[in-house]
C-alpha cells in the first residue's frame, strides 16, 4: 500500500511542502522481530519471566512476569514503526495502518521466535548449563496452557503487544502522552501496590483499598480504570496550560514571596513529620535506607556533577565514617574505646574523612579522566580490603568487623527504629542539599564549573586547581562519611564487606539515571534505584543486571539523567544545541552596527 | 625597569627550536605588537610566559619577579593575563559567569563562608558580579544586557573574541597578552576593537603586548613593533622601522621580493 | 594545551609535588627495607623466590593476554573498556562448558590437544561474539562522545554482562576438568616448573608474537594503527575506520578468549565474578607496559605478575604486615597508582596514540 510520492519543492518560508511519503519497510520489521525474539529468549532464560509471575499487578490477567514479557514485543514494535525524524523545514511523515502492521510484523516474529527455548525447555533437560530453562518456564511462556495452543497464544499475544507498540506511534501526538502516562501510572500503582495500601491505611482510607485493589493482591479491573481516567484527564488538561510555577513564584514582590517560603517551608516540614508515621515500619526502613544513598549521591554529585572527577572509590568515604563511627562510639571497639556520644564523635568522623578526601585526592589531580577513574576504584577496593585485612584487625576488627554501635540520641530521645531513625536522616539529606546548592552558587561552584568545563584555561584564568579539586574531595568525602555514620549507627554493626564496590556504582547509577548536577533528579534517582529493589523483592536479584542495563541505556539516550539540569543538556547534546543556537539567539540590534563607524586609524 | 623582561630564552620541542637567544622587554605603559610569519614561535613564547609550558634556558621577570616554573594561575596573581589564539571560552556558563569566574585569584571566599553565606560573602559575590558587568560595560552595548545570562556558545564570532578580552580583564591585570585579538573580525570590527585596545592602555592603563598578523591593527596603536622568525628576533623599533626591514620583508614573503624590492 | 608536569615546578609552596615526592621516597624505602629484611632473613629459600616468580610469570601471561585487549581498545577508541573483563570471563566460562561435555565424551583426557584446541575455539569465539556485540550495541554510537561517557557505558555493561551470566548459568563455580598430560613438572635451577606454567607461558609467547606482527605488517594492521592516530584522517586516507575498529574489538577478544582457555586450564575454577579483578588487573598491566603498546602490554603483564606473587611476601612480610597474602590485590592496585603518578605513559610509553589531552 504505497503512498502517492511527490518531490518536494524548494521551501519558502511559510510554505508547507507536500507529505513525505510514508515508506514502512516490512522485512526490516522482521529484522527487529528476530532481535526482540532473541530478547525475549534472554530475558525468559535469565529467570525474569518465572519470577516475576508471583506479582500481580491487575488482577487477575496481568502479571509482572508477563508484562516483562510482553513488553519486548512491545518495545520492538514501537522501533520497528517509527517514523523517519522529522528534520527543521520538513513536514512529519503521515503514519499510517502500514506502520500498525510493521509493529504487529516484528510482534509476531517475535513470537515465532520464542518458540525455540519453549520447545527447548520442554523435551532437553540443559539445566546444568541454562539453569532456567526448566518446564516451568516453558509452562509460563504457553501461558499454562497446552504446547500447541499455548504456543499459539503466545505468538498471537506477541502480535498484539508490537501492534500496540506501534501504534504508540500511530496516535495523534496530543492523546500520545496522557495515554502513555495514563498507562505508566496504572501499572506503577499496581507494581507499587504496597506502597499505595500502606499509604491509604496510614491516612485512615482503609475504605479505599478495597475499591482498588484485590484481595489477592493487584488492582481490580475497576481500581485500573479509575487511576488511568483520573491520570488521563489530570495529563490532558495541564498540558495545555502548564502551571509554570516557578516563574510566578519568581514574580512575586519581597514581602510575598517571604510569606509563601515560610508557607512552604512549614508545609514540608509538616509532610516530613508525617511521612514516617503515615507509612509505617517497613517503608520507613526503606526510605532510611534511600535517604542514606540519597546523602552519599549529593556528595558524589559534588565530585562528578560539579568538579567533574569520576571517583569510582566513593565508597572508601563512607567506609571511612562509619568505621571511624564505629571505633569511636563502640564498647567492641578492639583498640581504643573513648565511647563517644554520636554527636560528638561525628566532628572527629568528618574530619578524618576530609583527611581521606586529601589523601585520595592529591595524587589524582592532574590525571586525565579516565586514569582518575581507575585509580580511584582502586582506591575503593584498597579501603576495604585493608579493613578486611588481619593487619588492620587490631583497631577495625577485620573480617569481624565491630559491633555494638550506640543509637545516637537527642536529648532524652533515644533514636532506634526505622521511624525515628529517619527524622535525622532526612534533617541531614536536607543540610547536604542546601550545601550542594550553597556551593554551585559560590566562588568555588564557578571555579568547578570552569574545571569541568575547561581546566587549562580555568588554571590560566587564575583558578588553583589543586585547593578547587581538593575541596570537591572534601566536601564529597566529608558528606559521604554522613552517611557513614548513620549506616554504622542504625545498622549497629560494621562489617568489611558492606563496602565493596557496588556501593559506588549505585550511588553512581542514582546520579546518572536520576540527573547530575540537579537535587530533585538525584532524589528521584535514589528513591528507583535504591528504594525500589526493596520495596520489590523480586527485582533485589536482578538489581545489578537491571543497574547495568539502565547506565547503557542512559548513556545511549539521555545521558543528562531522567530529570535533567539545563546546564547538563545543554554540554552533553552541545553540537546540536549549537547549531540552533542561531534560532534562538537574540539579533544583534542594528543599533550595534550603526555604533560602528569606520575609525580613523591611529597613525 | 621594564614590566617584563624576556632574556636569553630558549625553548625546544623534541628536535625542534621553538625559541632561540630570545631577548625583549615591554616597559609599563606600552603597546607593544609581535609580528612574524606563522610558526615563528610567537604562541609559544605567550605560553612559555604564562606558565603552560616549562623553559629550557633563560629568564623571564614581570616586575621583577622571576615568572620560570610558576603555575598559570600563579602568573595570572602576579597580574599578567592573557587571551588564547583560539578562542576558548566557557560555552556552557553564561557570559557573566565566564567574567566572574576571572577574579577567582582576586578574592578568596572559601567553602565555609559559602556555605554559611556570611554577609562577607555576600558582599564578595554582588562586588564580583558589580565588576564583571562593569568590565562586560567596556565593549558597549553588544556584552550586556540580556546579554549578560546567555550562555556564552550562542554568541558570534567577534562576540566571542570580546568576551576572551573582557575576561583577561576580569583578573584585574598589570599587563595582557593577546593572541590575535582581531584575527578572523571583519574590517569595521577590527577597527573597533584597535580602538578598545588603545582605551586599554590610555584609560585603565593596562600594558599589552600582542601577536597579530594584521598590520593594519599593528600600525594603528603599537608603540613598538618586534619580530620574530624561526624562533628569533629579528627585528625590533617602531611599525616603519620593522616594515621597512629587509629582513622582516624577506622573512614574510622570501628573497625574491627583496631582490625585487631594492 | 595540557601544562606538563614534573621537570619544573620549584618555586611557590608546591603541595601537590611535595607529597607526590613524600609518597615517591616512602615507596622506595619501604620496598627496599621490606625486600632487604625478607631476604636477609632467610625465611624463604632461594628456590622459594624462584618458584614465586615462575608462578608470577605464569599469572602474568594471563594478564598480558588480556591486557591486549584494554590496549588495543584504549589505544583506538580512546576509552578504557570495562567490559573485557567480561569478554574473558564468558571465554572462560562457556569453555568450562565445552570442556566438561568433552571430558563426559570421554575425550578430554584420552585426546588432550585436540580437546583444548576445540575448546579453545570454542573460548575464542565465545569472547570475539561478545566483544563485537559489545561494540555494536554499546559503543558504536558513543564514538565522538566526550570520552568519559563510554567509560561508564563500558561501567554499565560490564556489570549487566557479569549479571547476566549469573542469570542464564546460575552462581556456582564452574570447573574445568583435571588435564592430565599437564601433571607433571620439569625441574630447572632447583625448583619445578609445572608443564601448565609451561603451556601459558609458551602459548601466549605464540600469541603475542601473531598479534605483533599483524599490527606491525599487514595492511589491516596498519589500518589499526593509522585509525588509532587519528580516526578522520585515517578515513580521508580510505581507510573503513568502521572495519578497523570491529576488527580491533574482535582482535581484543580472540586475545581474551584465548587468555580464557589458558585460565581454564591451569586454574580451572570460573564463575561470573572472574572477570572482575581480572580486568582490572589486566588493565594496570596494559598502563604498565604503555597503552596502546602491544609489547607493553606484555611486559605490564609479566611485571604486574611478578609483582603480585613476590611482592607481599617480599616487602609486606619484610615489613613486619600479618598475612600479607591477603593483600596482594592491593599490591596490584598501588602498582597501579603509583605507575599513573608517576609515569602514566607505562614502562615502555604509549604507542598507539598520542596522549589525548
Amino acid at each position: 500500500m504505497a503512498q502517492t510520492t511527490k518531490t518536494p519543492t524548494a521551501a519558502r518560508p511559510g510554505d508547507l511542502a507536500p507529505m513525505r511519503q510514508n515508506f514502512v519497510d516490512l522485512v526490516k520489521a522482521a529484522k527487529w522481530g528476530v532481535v526482540g525474539g532473541a530478547t525475549a529468549t534472554f530475558v525468559s532464560a535469565i529467570g525474569m519471566v518465572p519470577d516475576f509471575d508471583g506479582r500481580t499487578l491487575i488482577d487477575p490477567f496481568l502479571t509482572l512476569g508477563y508484562l516483562v514479557l510482553f513488553l519486548v514485543p512491545f518495545a520492538f514494535g514501537y522501533m520497528a514503526a517509527r517514523p523517519p525524524l522529522t528534520l527543521e523545514g520538513q513536514e512529519p511523515v503521515r503514519v499510517g495502518p502500514r506502520n500498525v502492521l510493521a509493529g504487529a510484523i516484528a510482534g509476531m516474529v517475535t513470537g515465532l521466535v520464542l518458540i525455540v527455548p519453549t520447545l527447548v525447555a520442554v523435551n532437553f533437560n540443559l539445566r546444568s548449563v541454562f539453569v532456567n530453562l526448566s518446564p516451568a518456564m516453558a509452562d509460563t511462556l504457553t501461558l499454562g496452557q497446552s504446547l500447541g495452543v499455548g504456543l499459539l497464544l503466545l505468538i498471537v499475544g506477541c502480535l498484539v503487544a508490537g501492534a500496540m507498540g506501534a501504534g504508540v506511534n500511530v496516535v495523534p501526538a496530543r492523546w500520545r502522552v496522557p495515554v502513555m502516562t495514563g498507562l505508566l501510572w496504572v501499572l506503577t500503582v499496581g507494581l507499587l501496590e504496597d506502597l499505595a495500601t500502606q499509604l491509604l491505611r496510614g491516612l485512615n482510607l482503609d475504605a479505599l483499598v478495597g475499591v482498588f485493589f484485590a484481595p489477592g493482591g493487584g488492582l481490580k479491573p475497576l481500581g485500573a480504570i479509575i487511576v488511568f481516567v483520573l491520570v488521563f484527564s489530570l495529563q490532558l488538561v495541564f498540558q495545555r496550560r502548564p502551571p509554570r510555577l516557578k516563574a510566578r513564584y519568581q514574580a512575586l514582590d519581597q514581602s510575598e514571596r517571604r510569606r509563601w517560603t515560610i508557607i512552604l517551608i512549614a508545609a514540608t516540614a509538616v509532610i516530613v513529620y508525617l511521612i514516617p508515621v503515615v507509612l509505617g515500619g517497613f517503608m520507613s526502613e526503606i526510605l532510611d535506607l534511600v535517604g542514606i544513598y540519597l546523602l552519599m549521591a549529593l556528595g558524589l554529585n559534588i565530585v562528578i556533577g560539579f568538579a567533574g572527577l569520576l571517583d569510582l572509590g566513593y565508597v572508601a568515604f563512607f567506609a571511612v565514617g562509619a568505621y571511624m563511627t564505629a571505633v569511636l562510639t563502640s564498647s567492641g571497639s578492639p583498640a581504643l574505646s573513648p565511647e563517644l556520644t554520636f554527636w560528638a564523635a561525628l566532628p572527629f568522623v568528618v574530619l578524618a574523612a576530609a583527611l581521606s578526601g586529601v589523601l585520595v585526592g592529591t595524587p589524582v589531580l592532574r590525571m586525565r579522566g579516565d586514569y582518575l577513574a581507575i585509580v580511584t576504584l582502586g582506591f575503593g577496593e584498597i579501603a576495604r580490603i585493608l579493613f578486611l585485612s588481619d593487619w588492620f584487625d587490631p583497631v577495625f576488627g577485620g573480617a569481624q568487623g565491630i559491633t555494638q554501635i550506640p543509637s545516637p540520641s537527642i536529648g532524652p530521645l533515644e533514636i532506634n527504629t526505622p521511624p525515628q531513625f529517619f527524622y535525622p536522616i532526612i534533617v541531614l539529606v536536607f543540610v547536604a542539599a542546601y550545601i550542594s546548592w550553597a556551593l554551585a552558587n559560590s566562588r568555588i561552584g564557578r571555579a568547578w564549573n570552569a574545571i569541568r568545563e575547561d581546566e587549562p584555561i580555568a588554571e590560566a584564568l587564575g583558578v588553583n586547581i589543586v585547593t578547587a579539586k581538593l575541596s570537591a574531595f572534601v566536601v564529597g568525602a566529608a558528606l559521604a562519611s554522613f552517611a557513614g555514620a548513620l549506616f554504622a549507627s542504625k545498622i549497629g554493626a560494621v562489617f568489611p564487606n558492606s563496602f565493596s564496590i557496588v556501593v559506588s556504582i549505585i550511588v553512581l547509577v542514582i546520579i546518572i539515571v536520576g540527573g547530575m548536577g540537579n537535587l530533585a533528579g538525584v532524589a528521584v534517582g535514589a528513591l528507583v534505584i535504591q528504594g525500589l529493589p526493596q520495596l520489590l523483592r523480586e527485582f533485589d536479584e536482578y538489581r545489578f543486571l537491571l543497574y547495568g542495563g539502565l547506565l547503557i541505556f542512559m548513556m545511549l539516550a539521555k545521558p543528562e539523567g531522567i530529570i535533567p539540569s539545563r546546564r547538563r543538556v545543554a554540554e552533553l547534546h552541545q553540537e546540536e544545541m549549537g547549531q540552533d543556537a542561531w534560532l534562538t539567539a537574540e539579533p544583534e540590534s542594528e543599533l550595534d552596527e550603526a555604533r560602528t563607524t569606520p575609525a580613523t586609524a591611529k597613525d | 625597569m621594564a614590566l617584563l623582561e624576556i632574556n636569553q630564552l630558549r625553548k625546544t620541542f623534541g628536535g625542534l627550536t621553538a625559541i632561540e637567544g630570545l631577548d625583549l622587554h615591554v616597559d609599563k605603559g606600552e603597546i607593544v605588537s609581535i609580528i612574524g610569519p606563522n610558526g615563528a614561535g610567537k604562541t609559544t613564547l605567550f605560553n612559555l610566559i604564562s606558565g603552560l609550558f616549562p623553559v629550557d634556558e633563560g629568564e623571564m621577570l614581570f616586575g621583577g619577579q622571576s615568572l620560570n616554573g610558576l603555575f598559570p594561575n600563579q602568573v595570572t596573581e602576579l597580574g599578567l593575563a592573557r587571551t588564547f589564539q583560539n578562542v576558548r571560552l566557557f560555552p556552557n556558563m553564561t557570559v557573566r559567569e565566564n567574567v566572574m569566574v576571572a577574579q577567582h585569584c582576586r578574592t578568596k571566599s572559601g567553602i565555609f563562608r559559602s556555605i554559611l553565606r556570611t554577609s562577607k560573602f555576600r558582599h564578595e559575590e554582588a562586588e564580583i558580579k558589580a565588576r564583571a558587568e562593569e568590565v562586560l560595560g567596556f565593549f558597549g552595548s553588544r556584552l550586556v544586557g540580556y546579554r549578560f545570562d546567555q550562555p556564552a556558545f550562542v554568541l558570534s564570532y567577534a562576540n566571542r573574541r570580546r568576551l576572551e578580552i573582557a575576561r583577561a580583564m576580569g583578573t584585574d591585570p598589570t599587563m595582557i597578552l593577546l593572541d590575535e585579538p582581531t584575527a578572523g573580525m571583519n574590517p569595521s570590527e577590527t577597527t573597533e576593537l584597535t580602538g578598545l585596545i588603545g582605551q586599554l592602555r590610555d584609560d585603565h592603563g593596562i600594558t599589552i603586548c600582542m601577536i597579530e598578523h594584521d598590520m593594519q591593527v599593528v600600525r594603528g596603536v603599537s608603540d613598538r613593533v618586534i619580530c620574530l622568525d624561526y624562533g628569533r628576533k629579528i627585528a625590533e623599533g617602531t611599525y616603519q622601522e620593522v616594515a621597512t626591514n629587509e629582513q622582516v620583508i624577506e622573512a614574510y614573503l622570501g628573497r625574491k621580493a627583496t631582490d625585487a624590492a631594492s | 594545551m595540557v601544562a606538563e608536569q614534573g621537570t619544573r615546578r620549584r618555586l611557590h609552596f608546591d603541595f601537590v609535588g611535595a607529597v607526590l615526592w613524600l609518597v615517591r621516597i616512602l615507596a622506595i624505602l619501604a620496598v627496599v627495607i621490606g625486600a632487604f629484611v625478607s631476604l636477609t632473613s632467610g625465611r624463604l629459600s632461594a628456590a622459594a623466590w624462584l618458584n614465586f616468580v615462575v608462578i608470577g610469570i605464569g599469572q602474568g601471561a594471563i594478564y598480558a593476554l588480556i591486557a591486549l585487549g584494554y590496549t588495543m581498545v584504549y589505544g583506538v577508541l580512546g576509552f578504557i573498556n570495562f567490559a573485557h573483563g567480561e569478554v574473558f570471563m564468558s571465554g572462560a566460562m562457556v569453555g568450562a562448558f565445552a570442556a566438561n561435555s568433552l571430558a563426559q565424551a570421554g575425550m578430554w583426557n584420552s585426546n588432550p590437544i585436540l580437546s583444548i584446541l576445540i575448546v579453545l575455539l570454542i573460548a575464542m569465539t565465545t569472547s570475539t561474539l561478545v566483544a563485537l556485540l559489545l561494540e555494536r550495541v554499546a559503543y558504536r554510537r558513543l564514538r565522538n562522545a566526550p570520552r568519559l561517557i563510554p567509560l561508564i557505558t563500558s561501567i554499565g555493561a560490564s556489570f549487566f554482562i557479569q549479571y547476566a551470566f549469573l542469570g542464564l548459568f546460575g552462581a556456582q563455580t564452574r570447573t574445568y576438568p583435571a588435564l592430565s598430560i599437564l601433571d607433571g613438572f620439569i625441574r630447572v635451577a632447583g625448583i619445578n616448573i609445572r608443564y601448565a606454567d609451561i603451556m601459558v607461558i609458551g602459548s601466549a609467547v605464540v600469541m603475542m608474537v601473531v598479534l605483533y606482527t599483524f599490527v606491525e605488517r599487514t595492511k589491516a594492521g596498519r589500518a589499526l594503527r593509522a585509525v588509532a592516530e587519528d580516526k578522520e584522517i585515517a578515513a580521508l586516507m580510505g581507510v573503513n575506520v568502521n572495519r578497523t575498529i570491529v576488527l580491533t574489538f574482535a582482535v581484543g577478544g580472540a586475545m581474551a578468549g584465548a587468555a580464557a582457555l589458558l585460565f581454564g586450564v591451569v586454574f580451572r575454577t570460573v564463575f561470573f565474578f572472574s572477570g572482575f579483578l581480572f580486568g582490572i588487573k589486566a588493565f594496570t598491566a596494559a598502563v604498565l607496559g604503555g597503552i596502546g603498546n602491544i609489547v607493553g602490554a606484555m611486559l605490564g603483564g609479566l611485571t604486574l605478575g611478578i609483582f603480585e606473587s613476590v611482592g607481599p611476601s617480599l616487602v609486606l612480610t619484610g615489613l613486619g604486615i600479618p598475612s600479607a597474602h591477603q593483600l596482594k590485590d592491593v599490591v596490584a592496585f598501588l602498582a597501579l597508582v603509583l605507575v599513573l603518578i608517576f609515569k602514566p605513559t607505562g614502562l615502555l610509553g604509549e604507542r598507539l596514540s598520542e596522549e589525548r589531552a
